[in-house]
């Protein structure tokens, strides 16, 4: 037990709860810490924030910002939600600052950074600039929250700082957004569109945060001012009207302006994001993720069908939020 | 009922059963051989061999595998020319080559045409995308023309468009593909434009909005298209392996897209004269 405190933010969520546990079981990790979503907001008592206690307490090299997130399911309101992914993740950073101990952060991002537009290449590489100004609030909030890493690896260039772009989740037993999307008696699609979607199996994402957070250091220590990008999904794509196929729904297209109507009139909960991501969908391309880490996730269509498939007996109602 | 009937049965069912299911492939692009090969090509091919009979020349100048991008015009209102040109290579190709076109925005934002051209293969127009597909050895398609091709009245028929900054020929250098040619005779006159309604067009989010001597006066018959005689020519392949370096040199681009369009616009007029009249057998 010799290897480097790991402080995990969102531990309380299913994937931030798998993740601790596997760090817990390695050797190589000395001791693993965890903070709730709401630590990061916590107030400081006496001058000294929960996260700084914590970092320094525990004598913290490496963090784990698993907190960015886009369900508004378990938070009170979209501004609460907000509050937790941005200026969350800008306390969290300002204590890693200060920390004399942390030599590396990974954070979870999303594909969601990409945004999803009509003008957008058909898959994205981590060069990919955004070609048009992002309408959801989810998208904002991950890109501004990774606005902040950037600065933070500006600053600190001797920490070693990861981005992990994650596709959406999936999971037999994870209640997410996209879970709970396919479970709908009527799957709401916008009508004359089928777009691309890309999946990641929960099991992956656990592999790949755990690679991230204990691969060793480079020899001699690298000075980056950049952090280090990678989009992390099932290699391939399914066109949404086949998912919901293999997933036994029913799929219900609806037109573009009635969606939006809806969703406007506050009668169905489908943020602007969501609109945009069911017209053209959203694919990555994970080839750098396979070459640096050499993980291979499962392919979107296997990884679908381990889910959702026949076989998977996946049951909704017993599932645990991500 | 004769056995082959009954196995075109089992067959369609067969394929419906899967599709229902859900149990079939499609590439990161979307591109649905399956639907693209039993579905979209057949209905295709009514119209490639009775309706416009085209004529394919010059296939030898396309591969038989690898990257090669394919520049051909643009006309007849609607993108017939390039479903044609892709059941071509198909059918007519000892390959059996899928093209993969590249398309505007506007195709990709309309309901149901977006969806279309992306399972039958098709793409945004852009650097990156057309950069993968050739690296990844496919056939790519595009036009440079664009709307003003499709859209030009018909008085300027096999007249080339302007062919823009030649991005296409960007992505070709850059992946080290040939350039081939293609000259396409026949589609101007399936839809002959004679107006354009901008005030229409503006009004449904369209590029143009065509009239024609049958459209939109007779309803959904004006949107028949015309029965003209087609012939498809391929040009003799530009070599650019060894050109990398000017990828990036704007001029060198320009000139080089020009020489492109000089050589279809040779090959439209000696196809012209070659087939005479327009509604000939």
């Amino acid at each position: 037990m010799t290897g480097p405190a790991v402080l995990v933010t969102g531990a309380d969520r299913y994937l931030g709860g798998r993740l601790a546990a596997r760090l817990t079981a390695d050797d190589r990790v000395a001791r693993v810490m965890t903070a709730a979503t709401d630590d990061l907001l916590s107030p400081a008592s006496n001058g000294r924030s929960k996260l700084t206690e914590l970092l320094a307490d525990g004598r913290v090299c490496t963090v784990v910002h698993l907190a960015i997130g886009a369900s508004t399911s378990r938070t009170r309101s979209r501004s609460e939600l907000k509050e937790r992914n941005v200026i969350g993740t800008m306390q969290l950073l300002a204590a890693c600052q200060r920390s004399p101990h942390v030599r590396r952060v990974v954070v979870k991002s999303a594909a969601a950074a990409y945004g999803a537009s009509i003008r957008d290449p058909a898959i994205f590489t981590e060069d990919t600039e955004l070609r048009a100004v992002p309408r959801g609030e989810y998208t904002k909030d991950v890109l501004d929250a990774e606005g902040y890493v950037r600065g933070f690896a500006r600053r600190r260039p001797e920490i070693e700082v990861t981005v992990l772009r994650l596709a959406p989740l999936i999971g037999p037993k994870a209640d997410t957004a996209m879970s709970r999307y396919f479970a709908l008696p009527l799957v709401p699609t916008v009508l004359g569109f089928d777009p691309r979607v890309q999946f990641l199996h929960i099991d992956d994402a656990v592999d790949v945060l755990h690679h991230a957070t204990v691969r060793p250091h480079p020899e001699p220590p690298e000075r980056h001012d950049r952090p280090t990008v990678l989009n992390v999904g099932g290699p391939g794509a399914m066109p949404l009207s086949q998912a919901i196929r293999r997933a036994r729904g029913i799929a219900a297209p609806v037109p573009e302006f009635a969606l939006s109507g809806l969703a406007a009139l506050g009668s169905i909960d489908v943020s602007r994001d969501q609109l945009d991501f069911l017209r053209y969908g959203r694919v990555m391309d994970v080839s750098r993720l396979v070459e640096t880490y050499g993980i291979n996730p499962l392919p979107t269509p296997e990884a679908f069908d381990a889910v959702f498939g026949a076989k998977s007996g996946t049951e909704f109602g017993t599932a645990e939020e991500a | 009922m004769s056995s082959r009937f009954e196995d075109a049965i089992n067959k369609v069912f067969d394929i419906v059963e899967r599709r229902l299911s859900g149990d079939y492939e499609v590439d990161e692009f979307g591109f649905d051989q399956e639907l693209t090969e039993e579905v979209v090509a057949p209905a295709l091919r009514v119209l490639y061999r009775k309706w416009f009979r085209v004529e394919m020349h010059g296939l030898e100048h396309v591969p038989d595998k690898g990257g090669a991008l394919i520049v051909g015009n643009h006309s007849g209102a609607i993108a017939m020319d390039a479903a044609m040109l892709q059941l071509g290579l198909l059918d007519d190709h000892p390959a059996r080559r899928h093209l993969r076109l590249l398309g505007a925005d506007f195709v990709f934002k309309t309901p149901l045409l977006g969806e279309y051209a992306r399972k039958t293969g098709a793409t945004l127009a852009c650097n990156p995308d057309a950069e993968r597909l050739l690296t990844a050895g496919h056939l790519v398609g595009v036009f440079p023309e664009g709307f003003k091709g499709v859209g030009k009245p018909v008085w300027d028929r096999y007249k080339l468009q302007r062919f823009g900054r030649g991005g296409f020929v960007a992505a070709a250098l850059k992946t080290g593909v040939p350039i081939i040619p293609v000259s396409i005779v026949g589609a101007e006159e399936i839809y002959p434009i004679i107006g354009d309604i901008k005030p229409l067009a503006r009004l449904l989010g369209l590029p143009y909005f065509p009239v024609t001597p049958t459209f939109p006066w007779l309803g959904p018959l004006g949107a028949v298209p015309l029965p003209s005689k087609w012939h498809i020519e391929f040009g003799e392949p530009i070599d650019t392996s060894d050109m990398a370096d000017h990828a990036d040199d704007p001029m060198e681009i320009f000139n080089l897209a020009d020489q492109v369009k000089e050589s279809i616009q040779q090959t439209i007029h000696k196809l012209l004269e070659k087939r005479g009249g327009a509604f000939q057998p």
